[in-house]
């Protein structure tokens, strides 16, 4: 029995840890954040910085690859030539038919079929399986096997299938090349679509759904006013990372098409890409990769908004 | 059942087969023909019904060295899934356990770093990389990957390191814990799942990656998705062996997609949709 009485231990009370664990805990909180963000933070800095300053500065000046090193500053010069190739305006709007396109296809149907997924039924499973796989294709092998095993115009799938009807076969990649560009992009990007609306549409509120169905509300007012709202957010999100990466498709163009006859199917990557590494002119090159990521961050400001809004719940 | 559609249960299950069927044809059709003979690959009408042979698995390699490009995207996989998570764990660590008023700007600043579009810094990274001996090397295209895949990471990570309830990490300094056994005894059993599906996605990534490989990258540091590339226009017929190459390059990685679907919606779209 004590006699004595004993301190009873408050919360904030460390008389069970050793001091010394607390005195390094203290001055560890000070400094320890930065240094474990500090290889993140100062390798992305570079990766970001280092890149933009140098081409800021090739834009600017005279440079081919062939020849050695950077000469003269020849300021908006190299602006003025990428943007007077005959081939610049063609690939804006290629740039923006393939954007456009590939986003309206991947929205509508990657909708269709998540909805259509949304309820059980046998063979669920392996059919959302299955659905997502092309996503995982690597883009060459996507591109070539659409090239080759699909759109070949005499022994492709497309062309036999057609030819089963008694329709001529269409030679895809040369009559019709950025539609040949859209469906192969269409068909790695539309799982990825269907994947998010999938998800978003698993939160959508049952106990909602089945009031308003017994209000009389029928399908298609169901839908109206109570998924599509819903999913609203799903697909704004969706656009905008497509955006963003669909910008950039290269893997599909360079292995098929090779920029079209012509210039049907080149968009901006692609011409940038050009220019750097087929005509070897660095400087033009710079000028236009200013322009496309000067369009990337219109949208990236779009995404950056909605994802503080998100961050914060 | 709560229904929330009128068909009934028959005609969706035929519509959602078909349609799945429809789209994943493609994939099914590859299938088929990896396991073909060069005639009977281009077969018009195309046979549905044959012997199986493993003739062009052997035929590819002979080729075009498969493996050589196949451990070039290992190597560049794994390597730049270990690195990245190297600098991406303690950084998420960070910024999830000692939140500052400005953790938010970073993590928004580093997710805008992926939103920029990869051609605009082709021609500065390849001059970097020619100019620096690292052109077709396999360091270069490993740090490349790591770069491109960072923020993604960071992301992941910086997600699943806040659901770990602070209680235990609490309850673990009063037992006493160092930082290090805290991070070894706490962090990182109840961060695995995280820390694995981070991996999972950083590997499928750069396994897939095109854009670099095609242009920093040829014979020697080649990977796989190159190695397809190269069978745009090869002479004589290739359909087959373009099947049996393009199955063992993606097939691992369909695979991984499958088990890492959840991550990959919380990665790709940067968590803004649950």
């Amino acid at each position: 029995m004590h006699t004595v009485a004993q301190p009873i231990a408050s919360p904030g009370d460390d008389s069970v840890a050793s001091d010394t664990v607390q005195d390094e805990r203290a001055t560890a909180s000070r400094w320890l954040p930065r240094v474990l963000l500090a290889p993140a933070v100062s390798t992305l800095f570079l990766w970001m910085i280092v890149p933009l300053v140098m081409t800021l500065y090739f834009s600017v000046v005279r440079y081919n690859l062939m020849q050695p090193g950077p000469t003269e500053f020849i300021g908006l010069a190299n602006f003025h030539y990428f943007a007077t190739d005959p081939d610049f305006g063609p690939s804006v709007i290629n740039t923006l038919l393939l954007l456009g396109s590939v986003i309206a296809i991947t929205v509508l149907l990657g909708t269709g079929l998540a909805l259509l997924v949304n309820e059980p039924f046998p063979g669920r499973g392996i059919v959302r399986v299955l659905l997502i796989s092309p996503f995982f294709v690597m883009p060459t092998a996507n591109a070539l096997l659409w090239k080759h095993m699909m759109m070949n115009p005499i022994y492709g799938v497309l062309a036999q299938v057609s030819q089963f009807f008694g329709l001529t076969p269409i030679d895809w990649l040369t009559d019709h090349p950025l539609l040949s560009v859209i469906v192969i992009v269409s068909w790695q990007w539309l799982p990825f679509a269907c994947l998010i609306f999938m998800t978003s549409l698993q939160s959508l509120d049952r106990e909602q759904m089945e009031a308003a169905r017994m209000d009389g509300a029928n399908a298609l007012q169901r839908f109206w006013f109570l998924t599509m709202p819903h999913l609203g957010r799903p697909v704004a999100v969706v656009v905008m990372i497509e955006m963003i990466f669909l910008m950039s498709v290269f893997a599909e163009i360079f292995t098929t098409t090779g920029g079209g006859p012509g210039n049907a199917s080149t968009n901006v990557a692609f011409l940038i890409f050009k220019q750097a590494l087929m005509n070897f002119d660095v400087g033009v090159a710079s000028a236009g990769a200013l322009f496309a990521v000067l369009l990337a961050n219109i949208a990236a400001v779009f995404l950056i908004r909605l994802i503080g809004k998100n961050l914060d719940k | 059942m709560t229904r929330t559609d009128i068909l009934p249960l028959a005609v969706r299950t035929v519509s959602a087969w078909t349609a799945t069927l429809l789209i994943v044809f493609p994939l099914l059709w590859l299938v088929l023909t990896a396991f073909k003979t060069e005639l009977q690959a281009i077969a018009v009408p195309p046979e549905l019904f044959f012997t199986p042979t493993l003739e062009n698995f052997g035929e590819v390699q002979q080729r075009s060295d498969y493996l050589l490009f196949a451990k070039n995207s290992l190597i560049t996989s794994l390597g730049s899934t270990l690195l990245g998570l190297l600098i991406a764990a303690p950084a998420a660590y960070s910024m999830a356990f000692f939140r500052t008023r400005r953790t938010r700007d970073v993590l928004m600043w580093m997710l805008s770093t992926k939103m920029m579009p990869a051609v605009g810094a082709l021609v500065p990274i390849y001059v970097l990389a020619q100019t620096s001996g690292m052109l077709d090397t396999l360091t270069g295209l490993t740090i490349v990957f790591t770069m491109s895949n960072l923020p993604i990471m960071v992301w992941m990570l910086y997600s699943s390191f806040k659901d770990i309830p602070p209680e235990i990490l609490e309850a673990s300094r009063m037992d006493g814990a160092t930082l290090w056994g805290e991070f070894r005894h706490v962090i990182l059993p109840l961060g695995m799942g995280g820390i694995a599906s981070t991996g999972l996605l950083c590997l499928v990534l750069s396994w897939n990656e095109a854009f670099w490989s095609l242009n920093l990258s040829s014979a020697k540091a080649g990977t796989l998705a190159a190695l397809i590339a190269s069978y745009s226009s090869p002479e004589g017929l290739f359909w087959a062996k373009l099947s049996a190459a393009s199955l063992m390059a993606i097939a691992p990685i369909v695979v991984f997609g499958w088990f890492s679907q959840k991550q990959l919606v919380q990665g790709l779209t940067f968590g803004a949709v649950k």
